[in-house]
C-alpha cells in the first residue's frame, strides 16, 4: 500500500463542463438501474483530465454530488487507485516502469535521465512541462524498458532515446509512440519468427 | 513448432488490419449464427471436451467453470472479462486488445450464450489507454453490424461494456474486479459466496481472461478435438508466451502448449543472451511464480504448461517467462518484485500488508548482504505465514517468488553476509580510528 493524501493547495472549485457532464450522463447510463456508482473511476477519470492531468478535492466532491455517492466512498477510490494524481503533475507526466523485467533491461539508467532532465520524482519542472514517478509494471514487459507519457506507451528505450523524447516533447514536436528500435510491436527485433505463411 | 494455419491469434503483431473487414478476412465471425444455435449445453460441452484450462494464471478449466452458472435465475447473469493485465512481465492481453479485438468480442458472444449471460463488462486497465480505444472501436463495429447488441444477426441479445481500472494491480483478483466495477475500492472478497452465484451486483458471474475466451471462436470453429490435439493431455492447445529479460530479441508468441523452455527461447527470443550456458533463472509464470534456476533437472528440462512447470515446483501462471542470465543481480531483482507487491498490497489483510513490506525491507539488505544468517530461515517462515493466510491469492503470489529465491539462491545470500561481514565499508575509511 501506499499512503496518498490530497494536496495542501486546493483550487477553491470545480464544475463540470457541460460536455463532460453530458459525457458522464452516457457512462451512467451504460450500468444498470441504481448502479450509477460504477461510472465513478471513468468519471473520475474525466475530471482528473479537466483539471490539467490531477484531481482536486472539489473534483471529488463534484463526483460525489454527480452519482449521488457518500463523499468518503468517492475520496475512498481516488486514493485507492494510483492512476489518480492528488498533486498537480507536469503537462507531460512520465511514468517510468520500474519493476523486475524493465529494471533486468536498464529502467535504472532511465532513471537516471529523468533526474538529469526533470529533476527530482513527483517534482513539477518550473515551466510546468515535465514531471516523473516511478510506477509499477505496465504490462508492456516484451518491450521494456518503457515509460508512459500521458497516454501513450514509449517502448524499447535507450537513456539516448529517451533524451531524444524528452526534448522533441521540450520542443513541442510530438515523437512516434510505440518501441524505438526497428520492430514491429512485440514482434522479436529482426523479423517475425512465426505468422509468415501468408495463406 | 505449431504450424501457421494452427495459430489462434493471427494478427499479434500488428501487421493487419484489426477491424471488422481484417477480422473476417481471417476468419472471425464466420457461422457465429451456427454455433450459437447449438445451444448452451452444447456449447459448454465443447469447451469441456476442448480440455482449455483459463489463461489467467489459475488454469480452471474453463467449460467446467462455464457450467456452474445457473440455469434458472430471476437474477441477470453477467460474463465479465478480466482485461487488467498488470502481472509483471505479461503483456499477451495487450496484443489481443489492440491488434486483434474482434476474436475477443465474438468469444464474449459465444461464452455468453454459454452460460446464459446477456451482459458483458469487459474491465481494462486503466493504463491501456490506447488498447481501450481500439476495444471500444471493434465492439463499436460489431454494434454498427448488428453482430451484437439488441436484436442481432445472431438471435441472442448481447450488450459488451468497455470498464476500465486506474491502476491497481489487485484488480485482477476476480472478486477485486467485480468490486471495482461495482465502483468501490478493488479489495478481495470472501469466498464462498463463488461469483457464479454472488457475483456482479450480487447476480450470477463468471470471470474470464481475454486470451481464454479470444480462442473460444476458433475452439467453436474448429472444434474441440483440433484444440485438444495440440499440446499435452490436461495441457492442451495454443498459448501466448511473452519471454522478457535477458533474451536476445524478447518478444510475444503464441506457441503450442508442452513446448520446452529452451525451444521456446532458442526459436522465437534469439536465445539466452550470452548462450544458454548464461542462464541463471527463469521465472515461467509471471512474477507470482517461483523461479527455476538453470540446470540439468531444472530450467534445462522444463516444459512450458501447468503440470510441466509444477515438476519444477513453479507455475505455469501467464506464461509470462521472465529470463535471468548470470550478469542479473538475482536478489535485487527478487527485491524488486517484493517491493512491487508492498505496493499493490490493498491493505485489507494484515499478513499482507504488513508482510508485504516487512519481506521487502529484508530482501533489500539482504541484497547488499548487510542481514544475519539466520534471517534467511526467518523470511521463510515469514513467508509461510503469509501463505494461505489472506482473503486471495496475492499473499500467496507474493510469498512463492521469495520462497523460490531461497529454495535455490541462498548461497548467493550467505555468500554476499559473508562479502559484508568481512568488508562492511566498502569505501576503505579515510579517518584513522583513534
Amino acid at each position: 500500500m501506499s499512503v496518498r493524501r490530497l494536496a495542501e493547495k486546493q483550487p477553491p472549485t470545480f464544475v463540470f463542463t457541460l460536455e463532460n457532464l453530458a459525457w458522464a450522463k452516457a457512462q451512467i447510463a451504460k450500468y444498470p438501474e441504481g448502479r450509477q456508482q460504477s461510472a465513478v473511476i471513468p468519471i473520475l477519470w474525466r475530471a482528473q483530465e479537466q483539471s490539467g492531468g490531477w484531481l482536486p478535492q472539489k473534483a471529488i466532491e463534484a463526483t460525489a454530488e454527480l452519482l449521488g455517492m457518500a463523499r468518503i466512498r468517492v475520496l475512498e477510490v481516488a486514493t485507492f487507485y494510483t492512476m489518480f494524481n492528488l498533486a498537480p503533475v507536469g503537462k507531460f507526466n512520465v511514468q517510468l516502469c520500474g519493476t523486475t523485467p524493465c529494471m533486468l533491461r536498464g529502467s535504472e539508467e532511465l532513471k537516471k535521465v529523468c533526474r538529469r532532465m526533470i529533476g527530482e520524482q513527483d517534482h513539477v519542472t518550473s515551466d510546468g512541462m515535465f514531471s516523473w514517478t516511478e510506477v509499477e509494471c505496465l504490462g508492456a514487459c516484451v518491450n521494456a524498458p518503457m515509460v508512459q507519457i500521458n497516454y501513450d506507451y514509449y517502448e524499447d528505450l535507450t537513456p539516448e532515446s529517451f533524451t531524444r523524447i524528452l526534448n522533441d516533447l521540450s520542443l513541442g514536436k510530438t515523437p512516434k509512440p510505440g518501441p524505438q528500435v526497428d520492430r514491429l510491436n512485440s514482434a522479436p527485433i529482426g523479423g517475425q519468427t512465426t505468422l509468415l505463411d501468408k495463406a | 513448432m505449431l504450424a501457421d494455419k494452427d495459430r489462434i491469434f493471427k494478427n499479434l503483431y500488428g501487421q493487419g488490419d484489426w477491424g471488422l473487414d481484417g477480422a473476417r478476412a481471417r476468419g472471425a465471425w464466420d457461422g457465429t449464427k451456427a454455433i450459437l444455435e447449438k445451444g448452451r449445453e452444447a456449447i459448454v460441452n465443447e469447451m469441456k471436451a476442448s480440455g482449455q484450462r483459463g489463461r489467467g494464471g489459475a488454469g480452471f478449466p474453463t467449460g467446467l467453470k462455464w457450467s456452474f452458472m445457473p440455469k434458472a435465475t430471476d437474477r441477470p447473469s453477467y460474463l465479465v472479462i478480466n482485461a487488467d493485465e498488470s502481472e509483471p512481465g505479461t503483456c499477451k492481453d495487450r496484443e489481443v486488445m489492440r491488434n486483434d479485438p474482434h476474436l475477443l468480442v465474438e468469444g464474449c458472444l459465444i461464452a455468453g450464450a454459454g452460460m446464459g449471460a446477456h451482459h458483458c463488462y469487459i474491465y481494462v486497465r486503466g493504463e491501456f489507454i490506447r488498447e481501450r480505444e481500439r476495444l471500444e472501436a471493434a465492439v463499436q463495429q460489431a454494434y454498427d453490424a448488428k453482430l451484437i447488441g439488441k436484436n442481432n444477426a445472431h438471435g441472442f441479445d448481447f450488450d459488451i461494456v468497455v470498464h476500465h481500472g486506474a491502476g491497481a494491480y489487485i484488480c485482477g483478483e476476480e472478486t477485486a474486479l467485480l468490486e471495482s466495477l461495482e465502483g468501490k475500492k478493488g479489495q478481495p472478497r470472501l469466498k464462498p459466496p463463488f461469483p457464479a452465484n454472488m457475483g456482479l451486483y450480487g447476480c450470477p458471474t463468471t470471470v474470464n481472461n481475454v486470451e481464454t475466451i479470444a480462442q473460444v471462436p476458433d475452439i467453436m470453429r474448429r472444434g474441440a478435438a483440433w484444440f485438444a490435439g495440440i499440446g499435452r493431455a490436461n495441457n492442451t492447445g495454443t498459448k501466448l508466451y511473452c519471454i522478457s529479460g535477458h533474451v536476445e530479441r524478447p518478444c510475444n508468441v503464441e506457441e503450442a502448449m508442452g513446448i520446452p523452455l529452451r525451444e521456446l527461447i532458442e526459436k522465437h527470443a534469439g536465445g539466452v543472451r550470452g548462450g544458454w550456458n548464461n542462464l541463471l533463472a527463469v521465472i515461467p509464470g509471471g512474477s507470482s511464480m517461483p523461479m527455476v534456476p538453470a540446470g540439468p533437472d531444472q530450467a534445462d528440462t522444463l516444459l512450458m504448461d501447468f503440470d510441466g512447470c509444477r515438476d519444477k515446483k513453479s507455475a505455469l501462471g501467464t506464461a509470462a517467462v521472465i529470463v535471468m542470465d548470470k550478469s542479473a543481480d538475482i536478489v535485487k531483482a527478487m527485491a524488486r518484485i517484493s517491493y512491487f507487491y508492498k505496493h499493490e498490497s490493498c491493505g485489507q489483510c494484515t499478513p499482507c500488508r504488513e508482510g508485504m513490506g516487512w519481506m521487502w525491507r529484508v530482501l533489500e539488505r539482504m541484497a547488499e548482504g548487510r542481514a544475519q544468517k539466520r534471517e534467511i530461515d526467518m523470511l521463510m517462515e515469514v513467508t509461510t505465514q503469509i501463505e494461505g493466510h489472506t482473503i486471495c491469492a496475492f499473499g500467496d503470489g507474493a510469498a512463492w517468488p521469495v520462497q523460490g529465491l531461497l529454495r535455490h539462491f541462498r548461497p548467493e545470500i550467505e555468500r554476499r553476509i559473508d562479502e559484508y561481514t568481512a568488508n562492511p565499508h566498502p569505501e576503505p575509511l579515510t579517518v584513522a580510528a583513534e
